[in-house]
Protein backbone atom coordinates (compact mmCIF):
# COMPACT_ATOMS: atom_id res chain seq x y z
CA UNK A 1 0.00 0.00 0.00
CA UNK A 2 1.31 3.20 -1.38
CA UNK A 3 1.14 5.86 1.74
CA UNK A 4 0.26 9.20 0.15
CA UNK A 5 0.69 12.90 2.22
CA UNK A 6 -2.45 14.73 2.33
CA UNK A 7 -1.02 18.08 3.27
CA UNK A 8 0.64 20.46 1.46
CA UNK A 9 3.72 21.95 2.53
CA UNK A 10 3.50 25.80 2.49
CA UNK A 11 6.23 25.91 -0.20
CA UNK A 12 4.20 23.98 -2.58
CA UNK A 13 1.22 26.77 -2.18
CA UNK A 14 0.64 29.71 -4.89
CA UNK A 15 1.17 32.30 -2.52
CA UNK A 16 0.85 35.44 -5.77
CA UNK A 17 -3.10 33.53 -5.95
CA UNK A 18 -5.09 35.53 -3.56
CA UNK A 19 -3.74 38.42 -4.41
CA UNK A 20 -4.16 37.87 -8.22
CA UNK A 21 -7.65 37.32 -6.78
CA UNK A 22 -7.96 40.39 -4.80
CA UNK A 23 -6.57 42.64 -7.57
CA UNK A 24 -9.36 41.63 -9.75
CA UNK A 25 -12.89 43.50 -9.62
CA UNK A 26 -14.81 41.89 -7.02
CA UNK A 27 -12.00 40.38 -5.38
CA UNK A 28 -10.30 43.00 -2.61
CA UNK A 29 -12.76 42.25 0.00
CA UNK A 30 -11.66 38.64 0.15
CA UNK A 31 -8.91 39.52 3.49
CA UNK A 32 -12.20 40.18 5.65
CA UNK A 33 -13.86 36.52 5.58
CA UNK A 34 -13.99 35.12 8.83
CA UNK A 35 -14.76 31.90 7.73
CA UNK A 36 -18.17 31.82 9.62
CA UNK A 37 -19.66 29.71 6.98
CA UNK A 38 -23.22 32.10 5.72
CA UNK A 39 -21.87 31.91 2.77
CA UNK A 40 -22.21 28.13 2.22
CA UNK A 41 -25.42 27.86 4.33
CA UNK A 42 -27.24 30.10 2.21
CA UNK A 43 -26.02 28.80 -0.80
CA UNK A 44 -28.99 26.51 -2.96
CA UNK A 45 -25.94 24.56 -4.40
CA UNK A 46 -23.63 23.80 -1.67
CA UNK A 47 -24.89 20.35 -0.80
CA UNK A 48 -23.15 19.49 -4.37
CA UNK A 49 -20.31 20.96 -4.26
CA UNK A 50 -16.98 19.87 -3.89
CA UNK A 51 -15.79 22.83 -1.96
CA UNK A 52 -18.07 24.73 -0.25
CA UNK A 53 -18.22 28.44 -1.01
CA UNK A 54 -17.04 29.23 2.57
CA UNK A 55 -13.71 27.00 1.69
CA UNK A 56 -13.23 28.12 -1.55
CA UNK A 57 -12.67 31.54 -0.20
CA UNK A 58 -10.15 29.95 2.10
CA UNK A 59 -8.38 28.01 -0.04
CA UNK A 60 -8.00 31.07 -1.74
CA UNK A 61 -6.48 32.73 1.09
CA UNK A 62 -4.54 30.34 1.80
CA UNK A 63 -2.67 30.17 -2.10
CA UNK A 64 -4.05 26.78 -2.82
CA UNK A 65 -4.65 27.64 -6.58
CA UNK A 66 -5.07 24.05 -8.13
CA UNK A 67 -7.65 23.05 -5.50
CA UNK A 68 -9.28 26.15 -6.48
CA UNK A 69 -9.16 26.39 -9.76
CA UNK A 70 -9.74 22.41 -10.67
CA UNK A 71 -12.68 22.30 -8.31
CA UNK A 72 -16.40 21.99 -9.78
CA UNK A 73 -17.62 23.87 -7.10
CA UNK A 74 -17.23 26.81 -9.51
CA UNK A 75 -18.82 25.55 -12.23
CA UNK A 76 -21.74 24.53 -10.02
CA UNK A 77 -22.22 28.09 -8.96
CA UNK A 78 -25.05 29.22 -10.01
CA UNK A 79 -24.27 33.09 -9.91
CA UNK A 80 -27.83 33.49 -7.47
CA UNK A 81 -25.64 36.17 -5.26
CA UNK A 82 -27.31 34.99 -2.21
CA UNK A 83 -24.13 34.04 -0.78
CA UNK A 84 -23.01 37.94 -1.92
CA UNK A 85 -25.83 39.85 -0.22
CA UNK A 86 -25.73 37.83 3.28
CA UNK A 87 -21.87 37.71 3.50
CA UNK A 88 -20.80 39.99 6.61
CA UNK A 89 -18.12 41.51 5.61
CA UNK A 90 -19.27 41.97 1.79
CA UNK A 91 -17.17 39.87 0.38
CA UNK A 92 -18.83 39.61 -3.25
CA UNK A 93 -17.95 35.44 -3.23
CA UNK A 94 -20.52 35.65 -6.78
CA UNK A 95 -17.70 37.60 -8.34
CA UNK A 96 -14.80 35.37 -6.53
CA UNK A 97 -16.47 32.66 -8.23
CA UNK A 98 -16.23 34.34 -11.58
CA UNK A 99 -12.66 35.20 -11.34
CA UNK A 100 -11.72 31.62 -10.71
CA UNK A 101 -14.08 30.79 -13.46
CA UNK A 102 -11.69 32.71 -15.84
CA UNK A 103 -8.84 31.96 -14.56
CA UNK A 104 -9.38 28.22 -14.53
CA UNK A 105 -10.68 28.48 -18.04
CA UNK A 106 -6.94 30.49 -18.95
CA UNK A 107 -5.37 27.47 -17.73
CA UNK A 108 -7.78 25.30 -19.78
CA UNK A 109 -8.59 23.76 -15.93
CA UNK A 110 -11.85 22.23 -16.64
CA UNK A 111 -11.66 19.95 -19.51
CA UNK A 112 -14.09 17.84 -17.44
CA UNK A 113 -16.87 19.94 -16.65
CA UNK A 114 -19.67 20.93 -19.02
CA UNK A 115 -20.62 23.46 -17.68
CA UNK A 116 -17.48 25.86 -19.05
CA UNK A 117 -17.69 23.95 -22.31
CA UNK A 118 -20.94 24.92 -23.27
CA UNK A 119 -20.08 28.54 -21.67
CA UNK A 120 -17.34 28.80 -24.37
CA UNK A 121 -19.39 27.48 -27.18
CA UNK A 122 -22.25 30.76 -25.99
CA UNK A 123 -19.29 33.08 -26.28
CA UNK A 124 -18.33 31.90 -30.15
CA UNK A 125 -22.05 32.12 -31.24
CA UNK A 126 -22.54 35.59 -29.15
CA UNK A 127 -19.45 36.56 -31.52
CA UNK A 128 -20.76 35.46 -34.72
CA UNK A 129 -23.95 36.33 -34.92
CA UNK A 130 -24.52 39.45 -32.05
CA UNK A 131 -27.06 37.34 -30.16
CA UNK A 132 -27.97 33.72 -28.98
CA UNK A 133 -30.50 31.21 -30.18
CA UNK A 134 -31.54 28.74 -28.10
CA UNK A 135 -31.95 25.82 -30.01
CA UNK A 136 -28.93 25.78 -31.50
CA UNK A 137 -27.31 26.11 -28.18
CA UNK A 138 -29.24 23.31 -26.86
CA UNK A 139 -28.35 21.20 -29.38
CA UNK A 140 -24.80 22.17 -28.12
CA UNK A 141 -25.65 21.53 -24.55
CA UNK A 142 -26.94 17.88 -25.79
CA UNK A 143 -23.74 17.18 -27.80
CA UNK A 144 -21.56 18.18 -24.92
CA UNK A 145 -23.88 16.59 -22.48
CA UNK A 146 -24.11 12.88 -24.13
CA UNK A 147 -26.78 11.18 -26.21
CA UNK A 148 -29.08 10.27 -23.00
CA UNK A 149 -29.98 13.89 -22.37
CA UNK A 150 -30.53 14.87 -26.19
CA UNK A 151 -33.24 12.18 -26.01
CA UNK A 152 -34.71 13.74 -22.74
CA UNK A 153 -34.71 16.75 -24.37
CA UNK A 154 -36.31 15.86 -27.43
CA UNK A 155 -40.09 15.98 -25.83
CA UNK A 156 -39.14 19.18 -24.37
CA UNK A 157 -38.28 20.26 -27.83
CA UNK A 158 -41.13 19.18 -29.54
CA UNK A 159 -43.21 20.48 -27.30
CA UNK A 160 -41.71 24.55 -27.34
CA UNK A 161 -41.45 23.78 -31.17
CA UNK A 162 -45.60 23.41 -31.43
CA UNK A 163 -46.16 26.24 -29.51
CA UNK A 164 -43.73 28.48 -31.58
CA UNK A 165 -41.33 28.85 -29.21
CA UNK A 166 -38.69 27.23 -30.34
CA UNK A 167 -37.23 26.78 -33.84
CA UNK A 168 -34.94 24.91 -35.40
CA UNK A 169 -34.64 27.27 -38.63
CA UNK A 170 -34.65 30.62 -37.32
CA UNK A 171 -31.26 32.06 -36.07
CA UNK A 172 -31.90 35.36 -34.02
CA UNK A 173 -28.92 37.70 -35.41
CA UNK A 174 -28.21 40.76 -35.42
CA UNK A 175 -28.36 43.17 -38.55
CA UNK A 176 -24.73 43.91 -38.64
CA UNK A 177 -22.73 41.55 -35.95
CA UNK A 178 -19.40 42.86 -37.14
CA UNK A 179 -20.52 46.39 -35.58
CA UNK A 180 -20.48 44.18 -31.67
CA UNK A 181 -17.45 42.48 -33.22
CA UNK A 182 -15.41 45.69 -34.02
CA UNK A 183 -16.42 46.34 -29.96
CA UNK A 184 -14.88 43.14 -28.92
CA UNK A 185 -11.65 43.21 -31.29
CA UNK A 186 -10.74 46.80 -29.78
CA UNK A 187 -10.31 45.13 -26.33
CA UNK A 188 -7.51 42.70 -25.18
CA UNK A 189 -8.85 39.27 -25.02
CA UNK A 190 -8.66 37.46 -21.47
CA UNK A 191 -7.18 40.73 -19.97
CA UNK A 192 -4.59 39.45 -17.34
CA UNK A 193 -4.80 40.05 -13.52
CA UNK A 194 -2.29 43.26 -12.95
CA UNK A 195 -1.56 42.21 -9.43
CA UNK A 196 2.71 41.16 -9.50
CA UNK A 197 2.38 37.62 -8.72
CA UNK A 198 4.66 36.62 -6.06
CA UNK A 199 7.38 34.23 -7.22
CA UNK A 200 5.76 30.70 -7.48
CA UNK A 201 7.61 28.54 -5.53
CA UNK A 202 5.99 24.69 -6.16
CA UNK A 203 8.52 22.47 -4.72
CA UNK A 204 7.51 19.07 -6.67
CA UNK A 205 6.29 16.43 -4.42
CA UNK A 206 3.50 16.03 -2.86
CA UNK B 1 -38.69 62.80 -23.67
CA UNK B 2 -41.48 60.34 -23.01
CA UNK B 3 -41.82 56.21 -23.24
CA UNK B 4 -39.25 53.77 -22.59
CA UNK B 5 -36.48 51.83 -24.46
CA UNK B 6 -37.11 48.45 -24.49
CA UNK B 7 -34.01 46.23 -24.65
CA UNK B 8 -35.62 42.39 -25.32
CA UNK B 9 -32.61 40.53 -24.98
CA UNK B 10 -32.29 36.85 -26.56
CA UNK B 11 -34.73 35.12 -24.13
CA UNK B 12 -37.58 36.96 -25.38
CA UNK B 13 -37.44 36.28 -29.33
CA UNK B 14 -37.58 32.72 -28.15
CA UNK B 15 -38.70 30.62 -25.86
CA UNK B 16 -40.02 33.80 -23.75
CA UNK B 17 -41.90 35.06 -26.81
CA UNK B 18 -45.58 34.70 -24.51
CA UNK B 19 -43.59 37.24 -22.24
CA UNK B 20 -42.54 39.68 -25.06
CA UNK B 21 -45.85 39.41 -26.50
CA UNK B 22 -48.34 39.94 -23.33
CA UNK B 23 -45.18 43.12 -21.88
CA UNK B 24 -46.07 44.74 -25.31
CA UNK B 25 -49.83 44.43 -25.14
CA UNK B 26 -49.93 45.46 -21.64
CA UNK B 27 -47.75 48.73 -22.09
CA UNK B 28 -49.50 49.75 -25.03
CA UNK B 29 -52.84 49.23 -22.98
CA UNK B 30 -51.41 51.78 -20.53
CA UNK B 31 -50.46 54.28 -23.10
CA UNK B 32 -46.59 53.93 -22.58
CA UNK B 33 -44.13 53.32 -25.51
CA UNK B 34 -41.57 50.79 -25.69
CA UNK B 35 -39.18 51.12 -28.31
CA UNK B 36 -36.85 48.44 -28.94
CA UNK B 37 -33.14 49.39 -28.84
CA UNK B 38 -31.99 49.01 -32.43
CA UNK B 39 -29.56 46.44 -33.53
CA UNK B 40 -29.12 45.48 -30.11
CA UNK B 41 -26.93 42.99 -28.60
CA UNK B 42 -26.51 40.13 -26.55
CA UNK B 43 -26.09 41.03 -22.75
CA UNK B 44 -23.22 38.67 -21.99
CA UNK B 45 -25.43 36.82 -19.44
CA UNK B 46 -23.40 34.71 -17.39
CA UNK B 47 -21.46 33.01 -19.86
CA UNK B 48 -19.08 36.27 -20.86
CA UNK B 49 -18.39 36.64 -17.38
CA UNK B 50 -17.27 33.58 -16.99
CA UNK B 51 -14.58 33.94 -20.17
CA UNK B 52 -14.09 37.34 -20.43
CA UNK B 53 -14.60 40.47 -17.55
CA UNK B 54 -13.93 43.50 -20.14
CA UNK B 55 -15.47 41.79 -23.05
CA UNK B 56 -18.89 40.64 -21.06
CA UNK B 57 -19.00 44.47 -19.31
CA UNK B 58 -18.35 45.61 -22.86
CA UNK B 59 -20.87 43.74 -24.59
CA UNK B 60 -23.71 44.93 -22.18
CA UNK B 61 -22.10 48.46 -22.34
CA UNK B 62 -22.44 48.88 -25.91
CA UNK B 63 -26.22 48.66 -25.61
CA UNK B 64 -26.24 51.39 -23.11
CA UNK B 65 -24.09 53.34 -25.66
CA UNK B 66 -26.96 53.44 -27.86
CA UNK B 67 -29.24 54.11 -25.66
CA UNK B 68 -27.77 56.93 -24.68
CA UNK B 69 -27.12 57.91 -28.78
CA UNK B 70 -30.89 57.90 -28.81
CA UNK B 71 -32.67 60.05 -26.25
CA UNK B 72 -31.30 58.76 -22.94
CA UNK B 73 -34.57 57.31 -21.91
CA UNK B 74 -34.98 54.57 -19.07
CA UNK B 75 -33.83 51.19 -20.72
CA UNK B 76 -36.21 48.42 -19.47
CA UNK B 77 -35.05 44.90 -19.49
CA UNK B 78 -37.62 42.60 -19.10
CA UNK B 79 -35.04 39.34 -18.84
CA UNK B 80 -34.15 39.49 -14.94
CA UNK B 81 -30.61 38.24 -16.08
CA UNK B 82 -30.17 41.10 -18.93
CA UNK B 83 -31.55 43.32 -16.24
CA UNK B 84 -28.38 42.26 -13.79
CA UNK B 85 -25.37 41.85 -16.83
CA UNK B 86 -26.78 45.92 -17.27
CA UNK B 87 -26.49 46.96 -14.58
CA UNK B 88 -23.65 44.87 -13.54
CA UNK B 89 -21.82 46.47 -16.24
CA UNK B 90 -23.29 50.27 -15.26
CA UNK B 91 -22.14 49.57 -11.55
CA UNK B 92 -18.81 47.80 -12.67
CA UNK B 93 -17.49 50.82 -14.88
CA UNK B 94 -19.06 53.35 -12.40
CA UNK B 95 -16.67 51.39 -9.91
CA UNK B 96 -13.63 50.54 -11.62
CA UNK B 97 -11.20 52.94 -13.20
CA UNK B 98 -9.14 50.71 -15.45
CA UNK B 99 -12.21 48.87 -16.59
CA UNK B 100 -13.78 51.92 -17.56
CA UNK B 101 -11.18 52.81 -19.16
CA UNK B 102 -10.50 49.98 -21.37
CA UNK B 103 -13.80 49.25 -22.12
CA UNK B 104 -14.98 53.19 -22.97
CA UNK B 105 -11.76 52.69 -25.34
CA UNK B 106 -13.43 50.17 -26.99
CA UNK B 107 -16.94 51.51 -27.40
CA UNK B 108 -15.60 54.57 -28.45
CA UNK B 109 -13.62 52.84 -31.79
CA UNK B 110 -17.18 51.87 -32.61
CA UNK B 111 -18.37 55.39 -32.14
CA UNK B 112 -20.10 54.88 -29.17
CA UNK B 113 -19.27 57.21 -26.59
CA UNK B 114 -20.43 55.61 -22.87
CA UNK B 115 -21.09 57.78 -20.21
CA UNK B 116 -23.36 56.32 -17.61
CA UNK B 117 -26.44 58.40 -17.82
CA UNK B 118 -29.37 55.68 -18.70
CA UNK B 119 -31.05 53.98 -16.00
CA UNK B 120 -31.57 50.10 -16.22
CA UNK B 121 -35.04 49.36 -14.96
CA UNK B 122 -37.55 46.25 -15.01
CA UNK B 123 -41.02 46.36 -15.78
CA UNK B 124 -42.13 45.35 -12.80
CA UNK B 125 -40.94 48.33 -11.09
CA UNK B 126 -41.84 50.65 -14.00
CA UNK B 127 -45.55 49.47 -13.96
CA UNK B 128 -45.64 49.66 -9.97
CA UNK B 129 -44.03 52.94 -9.83
CA UNK B 130 -43.98 55.33 -12.88
CA UNK B 131 -47.52 54.06 -14.00
CA UNK B 132 -48.69 53.20 -10.19
CA UNK B 133 -51.04 50.65 -8.70
CA UNK B 134 -54.20 53.24 -8.58
CA UNK B 135 -54.00 53.61 -12.43
CA UNK B 136 -53.30 49.49 -13.13
CA UNK B 137 -56.44 49.09 -10.63
CA UNK B 138 -58.76 51.31 -12.71
CA UNK B 139 -57.81 49.52 -15.77
CA UNK B 140 -58.98 45.99 -14.15
CA UNK B 141 -62.02 44.94 -15.56
CA UNK B 142 -61.35 41.24 -14.98
CA UNK B 143 -60.50 40.90 -11.48
CA UNK B 144 -58.90 37.19 -11.08
CA UNK B 145 -60.97 36.74 -7.69
CA UNK B 146 -60.24 33.11 -7.26
CA UNK B 147 -56.78 32.67 -8.16
CA UNK B 148 -54.44 31.89 -5.70
CA UNK B 149 -50.84 32.71 -7.18
CA UNK B 150 -47.36 31.75 -5.53
CA UNK B 151 -45.08 35.36 -6.33
CA UNK B 152 -41.92 33.79 -7.27
CA UNK B 153 -38.94 36.40 -8.18
CA UNK B 154 -36.10 34.24 -8.47
CA UNK B 155 -32.54 35.71 -8.17
CA UNK B 156 -31.61 38.34 -10.61
CA UNK B 157 -34.43 41.34 -10.53
CA UNK B 158 -33.19 40.96 -6.53
CA UNK B 159 -29.89 40.63 -6.03
CA UNK B 160 -27.13 41.97 -6.30
CA UNK B 161 -28.52 44.90 -7.72
CA UNK B 162 -32.39 45.01 -6.53
CA UNK B 163 -34.91 45.98 -9.64
CA UNK B 164 -37.20 45.82 -7.18
CA UNK B 165 -37.40 46.61 -3.32
CA UNK B 166 -35.83 44.52 -1.69
CA UNK B 167 -32.98 41.98 -1.72
CA UNK B 168 -34.43 40.34 1.92
CA UNK B 169 -38.41 41.11 1.79
CA UNK B 170 -39.54 41.64 -1.55
CA UNK B 171 -42.95 42.51 -2.32
CA UNK B 172 -44.00 43.89 -5.94
CA UNK B 173 -45.47 40.76 -7.26
CA UNK B 174 -47.43 40.42 -4.30
CA UNK B 175 -48.86 44.29 -4.61
CA UNK B 176 -49.13 43.43 -8.23
CA UNK B 177 -51.19 40.22 -7.48
CA UNK B 178 -53.63 42.59 -4.99
CA UNK B 179 -54.13 44.86 -7.53
CA UNK B 180 -55.56 42.55 -10.30
CA UNK B 181 -58.11 40.93 -7.24
CA UNK B 182 -55.93 37.71 -7.19
CA UNK B 183 -54.76 36.07 -3.53
CA UNK B 184 -50.67 35.62 -3.43
CA UNK B 185 -49.97 32.74 -1.41
CA UNK B 186 -46.68 32.85 1.18
CA UNK B 187 -44.22 31.44 -0.65
CA UNK B 188 -40.76 31.01 1.48
CA UNK B 189 -38.65 30.07 -1.50
CA UNK B 190 -39.50 33.27 -3.59
CA UNK B 191 -36.76 34.45 -3.90
CA UNK B 192 -34.79 31.37 -4.06
CA UNK B 193 -32.50 29.94 -7.63
CA UNK B 194 -34.41 28.89 -10.30
CA UNK B 195 -31.19 26.21 -11.18
CA UNK B 196 -30.01 28.51 -13.65
CA UNK B 197 -28.31 27.31 -16.69
CA UNK B 198 -27.57 24.52 -14.41
CA UNK B 199 -30.77 22.58 -15.35
CA UNK B 200 -28.48 22.35 -18.31
CA UNK B 201 -25.47 21.88 -17.41
CA UNK B 202 -25.49 20.21 -14.43
CA UNK B 203 -29.04 18.72 -14.77
CA UNK B 204 -29.24 16.81 -12.02
CA UNK B 205 -28.76 19.41 -9.39
CA UNK B 206 -30.85 21.94 -11.58
CA UNK B 207 -34.04 19.90 -11.84
CA UNK B 208 -33.48 19.05 -7.78
CA UNK B 209 -33.69 22.88 -7.38
CA UNK B 210 -36.79 23.20 -9.92
CA UNK B 211 -38.48 20.40 -7.86
CA UNK B 212 -38.21 21.91 -4.85
CA UNK B 213 -39.81 24.95 -5.67
CA UNK B 214 -42.72 23.56 -7.32
CA UNK B 215 -43.25 21.35 -4.51
CA UNK B 216 -43.63 24.31 -2.53
CA UNK B 217 -46.26 25.92 -4.40
CA UNK B 218 -48.31 22.55 -4.86
CA UNK B 219 -48.51 22.28 -1.07
CA UNK B 220 -49.65 26.12 -1.14
CA UNK B 221 -52.38 24.92 -3.06
CA UNK B 222 -51.82 27.67 -5.86
CA UNK B 223 -53.58 27.95 -9.49
CA UNK B 224 -50.44 29.27 -10.88
CA UNK B 225 -46.76 30.64 -10.44
CA UNK B 226 -45.85 34.07 -11.26
CA UNK B 227 -42.15 35.22 -12.76
CA UNK B 228 -40.32 37.92 -14.07
CA UNK B 229 -37.85 36.26 -15.97
CA UNK B 230 -38.17 34.03 -19.11
CA UNK B 231 -35.55 31.50 -17.93
CA UNK B 232 -37.28 31.03 -14.26
CA UNK B 233 -40.56 30.53 -16.43
CA UNK B 234 -38.84 28.12 -18.71
CA UNK B 235 -36.77 26.18 -15.90
CA UNK B 236 -40.35 25.68 -13.69
CA UNK B 237 -42.35 25.09 -16.55
CA UNK B 238 -40.98 22.26 -19.25
CA UNK B 239 -39.22 20.46 -17.03
CA UNK B 240 -42.51 19.45 -15.11
CA UNK B 241 -43.25 15.94 -16.71
CA UNK B 242 -39.69 14.30 -16.21
CA UNK B 243 -39.97 15.56 -12.63
CA UNK B 244 -43.32 13.65 -12.39
CA UNK B 245 -42.06 10.96 -14.16
CA UNK B 246 -38.51 10.41 -12.22
CA UNK B 247 -39.97 11.25 -8.59
CA UNK B 248 -43.81 10.32 -8.85
CA UNK B 249 -44.95 13.46 -7.37
CA UNK B 250 -47.34 15.75 -9.22
CA UNK B 251 -45.46 19.24 -9.76
CA UNK B 252 -47.69 20.15 -12.60
CA UNK B 253 -48.62 23.75 -12.79
CA UNK B 254 -49.13 26.70 -14.88
CA UNK B 255 -46.48 29.16 -14.83
CA UNK B 256 -47.18 32.50 -15.75
CA UNK B 257 -45.65 35.92 -16.44
CA UNK B 258 -46.48 38.44 -14.19
CA UNK B 259 -47.56 40.87 -17.66
CA UNK B 260 -49.20 37.64 -18.46
CA UNK B 261 -51.57 38.11 -15.04
CA UNK B 262 -51.89 41.72 -15.86
CA UNK B 263 -53.09 41.74 -19.20
CA UNK B 264 -55.79 39.16 -18.16
CA UNK B 265 -57.04 41.32 -15.64
CA UNK B 266 -57.40 43.88 -17.98
CA UNK B 267 -59.42 41.75 -20.42
CA UNK B 268 -56.41 41.90 -23.34
CA UNK B 269 -56.78 38.46 -25.66
CA UNK B 270 -55.91 34.89 -24.53
CA UNK B 271 -53.20 35.32 -27.89
CA UNK B 272 -52.16 38.40 -27.35
CA UNK B 273 -50.76 37.57 -24.34
CA UNK B 274 -49.54 34.65 -25.47
CA UNK B 275 -51.40 32.42 -23.47
CA UNK B 276 -51.79 30.10 -25.96
CA UNK B 277 -47.90 29.27 -26.24
CA UNK B 278 -47.66 28.63 -22.55
CA UNK B 279 -47.62 24.74 -21.88
CA UNK B 280 -50.32 24.87 -19.05
CA UNK B 281 -52.22 27.60 -18.74
CA UNK B 282 -54.65 27.87 -14.93
CA UNK B 283 -57.95 26.11 -14.84
CA UNK B 284 -59.08 28.76 -13.11
CA UNK B 285 -61.08 30.33 -15.86
CA UNK B 286 -60.04 34.21 -15.84
CA UNK B 287 -63.16 35.09 -17.64
CA UNK B 288 -64.62 34.48 -14.61
CA UNK B 289 -66.05 37.98 -15.12
CA UNK B 290 -67.23 38.82 -11.93
CA UNK B 291 -67.04 42.27 -11.05
CA UNK B 292 -65.09 43.17 -7.78
S1 LIG C 1 -20.07 34.61 4.51
FE1 LIG C 1 -18.37 35.99 4.04
S2 LIG C 1 -17.17 36.10 5.93
FE2 LIG C 1 -18.53 34.31 6.12
S3 LIG C 1 -17.28 32.57 5.36
FE3 LIG C 1 -18.47 33.34 3.62
S4 LIG C 1 -17.08 34.81 2.64
FE4 LIG C 1 -16.27 34.46 4.69
S1 LIG D 1 -23.70 32.78 -6.03
FE1 LIG D 1 -22.87 30.71 -6.24
S2 LIG D 1 -21.73 30.35 -4.35
FE2 LIG D 1 -23.06 32.09 -3.98
S3 LIG D 1 -24.89 31.23 -3.05
FE3 LIG D 1 -25.28 31.36 -5.25
S4 LIG D 1 -24.66 29.38 -6.11
FE4 LIG D 1 -23.78 29.53 -4.03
Amino acid sequence: MQVVRTVKYEEELDAGFTNQVASEPGGDAIWNCLQCGTCSAICPVSIYMDKTPRRIIGLIRGGFRDEVLGSLSIWICTSCYACTVECPQQIRITDIMYIAKRMAMKESQYQRFVVPAVEEAFVKMVRKNGRLTESRMGIKVVRKSGLRSGVAMFPIAWRLMRKHRMSLLHVERMQDPASLRAVLDALEPRHAPTAPAAAPSRAAGA
Amino acid sequence: MTGYLYYPGCSLKGSGAPYEKSLLAVFSALGQELKEIPDWNCCGATAYLSVDQDMAVAMAARNLAIAEKLDGQDVVAPCSGCYLSLAKAKATLAEYPDVRARVTAALGKASLPYEGRVAVRHPLEVLLTDVGPEVLKKRVTRPLKNLRVAPYYGCAILRPYPGVPSPQAPHSLEDLCRVVGATPVDYPNKARCCGGMLTAGVQSVGLRLVEILLCEAKAADVDAVVTTCPLCQYNLEVYQERICKAKGKDVRLPILYFTQLLGMAFGLDDHALGMDQLLRVPLVAPCAGVKA
